[in-house]
């Protein structure tokens, strides 16, 4: 009880957290709301094809790349992949991780064990390194970042980072090393509504209208 | 702000909507859609990058559509858009782009780019900074009966010719057939022979059609400009044509924009549904073969290759229906790479082909299709955009390679069985 990092940890997982929750629903439900309110006009001209069947189909037909786009930009499409998929494995599927979860919204699953865990950390943050490097040393990537989106992009990382070195107690404080991974994700939650972070609701909808609108003329998308 | 830039961005505020709101905010600065750009591809400058060439329509949406960007203009933080925006901004959103769509195709959360040009240009050619040509282009159209002028008397003297050739009737302003044929300029001036074809092929297939002498020009200036009041103005007069004529459907010819135009724009400019529908050629002749009454006899032993017209193939969804019927004609069809839906664009569509400044720009992107071409090495390339024939025939020719250009209608009119 006497840890001095111990007020810190109780901080960033009490009030702080609550707050960044409150922020991060909040934000997400004014930005998706902010989105819908602007509506769109009636489409008069005659579909061809199925434009609502089509736009739903293309939330996940998106998820593959077209053929040779690979090949072209290999590190932002496999770093891509490599990096949501750990990513995801690392947030969701992690035992304690899903306790969390299951204490704020009462959802639980199964988690997995933590080789795979840890590997899936160490893969996604190589792959979020690799996105952080062809974003800097691509001239059409480097020419649409903004600062932001770096710190984006190194925000994501920082969970993964504190949240290996925490639990396997590589170097540093334990507890301190629990307060910053909690904290990272803090910070996260509260930059999240306010940055490109928010494609991971809203791009459910760019391509629903994308598939819609194409899909109405009787096109691919 | 000078008055021209408010007038600018007033014009792109009206544009967004939900699906523009959600492009922006999905946007992760990929740069994939790079790659997907025929003028990035063969320029490598990232300035061409599609997601570039809206910046000022996300800027307006940043500034007034999103909690945080009102926030930062309030606290006089916001990116203000300024008539030296619109200058800059010119070249990219008119001369490097095509609106072909490969972008919209590609963007890998799904933003329809080539969607957010054409808003774009909306607000580009309402703060004044449309190129010159297509501004001409449209007032000859609006004043007079196409973009190149007046071609009343053109069309009755094609039409004349192809009476004569044919030996069938066409009449004008018919009223009770079934269809309106309306062309593009560019086949009216350039390959007025697809009226004979039409001709023939119709009379085979008993299908009864007109041409309006008060419109029958159907490509649409104002869909290239960015202008809804020119664009409207245009359309309306095609439908007022085929409404007083009480056709049942209009014929879109081989043009590409004319069908984005028409078929897809058209009704959303006007606010309401036609009085008829819209049929591009290709479908309606490909609608024949499958009915048994577009016959063909013989095939053409020339090494064939197709060119698809990004407005009617990945725009407009006309992908297998051309393949058809040029597989009924053509004995030794081969693709280019990337056929069909992801074909490269010509290099000189939505209005770069009438824009002088954007020549080198045009010529460049040529090399892309110049070297699919040459692999295939076909003696012969059939499309069925005029423009896209018009485009690739110049281009070939600067370029010294001997390939000829056909229009598919002519080529399926000039195997038609003759047999009763
Ligand atoms: S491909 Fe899509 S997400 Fe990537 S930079 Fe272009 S518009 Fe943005
Ligand atoms: S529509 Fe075509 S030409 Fe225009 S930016 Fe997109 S890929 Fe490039
Ligand atoms: S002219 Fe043809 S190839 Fe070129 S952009 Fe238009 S439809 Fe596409």
């Amino acid at each position: 009880m006497n840890n001095p990092y111990f007020d810190l940890l109780m901080f960033a997982r009490g009030p702080l957290f609550d707050l960044a929750l409150l922020v991060f629903v909040a934000g997400i439900l004014i930005r998706i709301v902010e989105i819908l309110v602007l509506g769109r006009k009636k489409d008069f001209s005659k579909a061809k094809g199925k434009p609502v069947q089509q736009g739903i189909k293309t939330i996940f037909t998106r998820t593959l790349p077209r053929p040779g786009a690979i090949k072209a930009n290999p590190i932002t499409i496999v770093g891509g992949y490599v990096f949501h998929i750990g990513f995801f494995i690392a947030f969701l599927l992690f035992v304690p991780h899903i306790a969390l979860i299951e204490a704020l919204t009462g959802l639980s699953w199964p988690g997995v064990g933590r080789v795979i865990i840890e590997s899936a950390t160490v893969i996604a943050v190589i792959a979020g390194l690799a996105l952080l490097y062809t974003r800097w040393k691509d001239p059409v990537r480097r020419k649409l970042t903004t600062w932001v989106d770096y710190l984006v992009l190194i925000l994501s990382l920082l969970p993964l980072i504190t949240g290996y070195v925490a639990v396997n107690k590589l170097f540093g404080d334990p507890t301190f090393m629990m307060a910053l991974h909690i904290l990272s994700v803090d910070i996260l939650m509260i930059v999240f509504p306010f940055t490109k972070l928010m494609h991971a609701f809203t791009f459910a909808m760019a391509r629903y209208y994308n598939g819609s609108i194409q899909g109405r003329k009787g096109a691919e998308s | 702000m000078s008055a021209t830039a408010e007038r600018g961005v007033n014009a792109l505020r009206e544009q967004i909507d939900a699906p523009v709101a959600s492009f922006f905010s999905s946007c992760v600065s990929c740069g994939l859609c790079a790659d997907a750009c025929i003028f990035f591809q063969e320029t490598q400058d990232p300035q061409y990058t599609p997601i570039r060439k809206v910046e000022l329509l996300r800027r307006v949406w940043e500034n007034e559509y999103t909690l945080f960007g009102r926030v930062k203009s309030m606290l006089g933080l916001g990116n203000t858009i300024t008539e030296e925006d619109f200058t800059e901004m010119e070249r990219l959103v008119y001369d490097s782009c095509t609106m072909c769509g490969r972008c919209t195709m590609v963007c890998p959360v799904g933003n329809d780019i080539t969607m957010m040009i054409r808003k774009m240009r909306e607000g580009m050619s309402a703060a004044g900074h449309a190129p010159v040509e297509l501004i001409g282009a449209a007032k000859r159209h609006t004043k007079g009966n196409s973009p190149m002028g007046d071609l009343s008397k053109a069309i009755q003297s094609q039409v004349k010719h192809a009476i004569a050739d044919t030996g069938i009737d066409i009449e004008f302003d018919k009223a009770g057939v079934d269809y309106l044929v309306i062309l593009s300029a560019q086949e009216i001036a350039e390959y007025p022979e697809v009226i004979g074809a039409m001709a023939q092929i119709f009379a085979k297939a008993g299908v009864t059609w007109t041409i309006s002498s008060e419109a029958f020009e159907a490509t649409n200036v104002g869909v290239q400009i960015g202008n809804r009041d020119v664009a409207k103005y245009l359309v309306t007069r095609v439908v007022e044509a085929a409404e007083k004529l009480g056709v049942k459907k209009v014929i879109s010819p081989e043009c590409g924009h004319a069908y984005q135009a028409l078929r897809w724009e058209g009704p959303n400019l006007i606010g309401r549904e036609y009085g008829f529908e819209v049929v591009h050629i290709i479908e309606l002749l490909d609608q024949l073969r499958a009915e048994g009454k577009l016959k063909t006899s013989g095939k053409d032993t020339d090494k064939i290759t197709f060119h698809d017209p990004c407005q009617i193939n990945r725009r407009g969804g006309i992908n297998k229906e051309p393949r058809r019927l040029l597989n009924m004609v053509a004995e030794n069809f081969v693709e280019t790479d990337d056929a069909g839906t992801m074909n490269w664009c010509c290099s000189a569509g939505g209005g770069v082909g009438a824009n002088e400044r954007a020549g080198d720009l045009k010529n460049a992107a040529f090399q892309l299709k110049k070297r699919q071409f040459e692999k295939v090495a076909p003696d012969k390339i059939v499309t069925m955009c005029a423009f896209c024939h018009h485009t690739l025939e110049n281009a070939l020719e600067d370029n010294d390679m001997d390939i000829e250009v056909a229009g598919l209608t002519e080529m399926m009119a000039e195997y038609l069985d003759d047999e009763d």
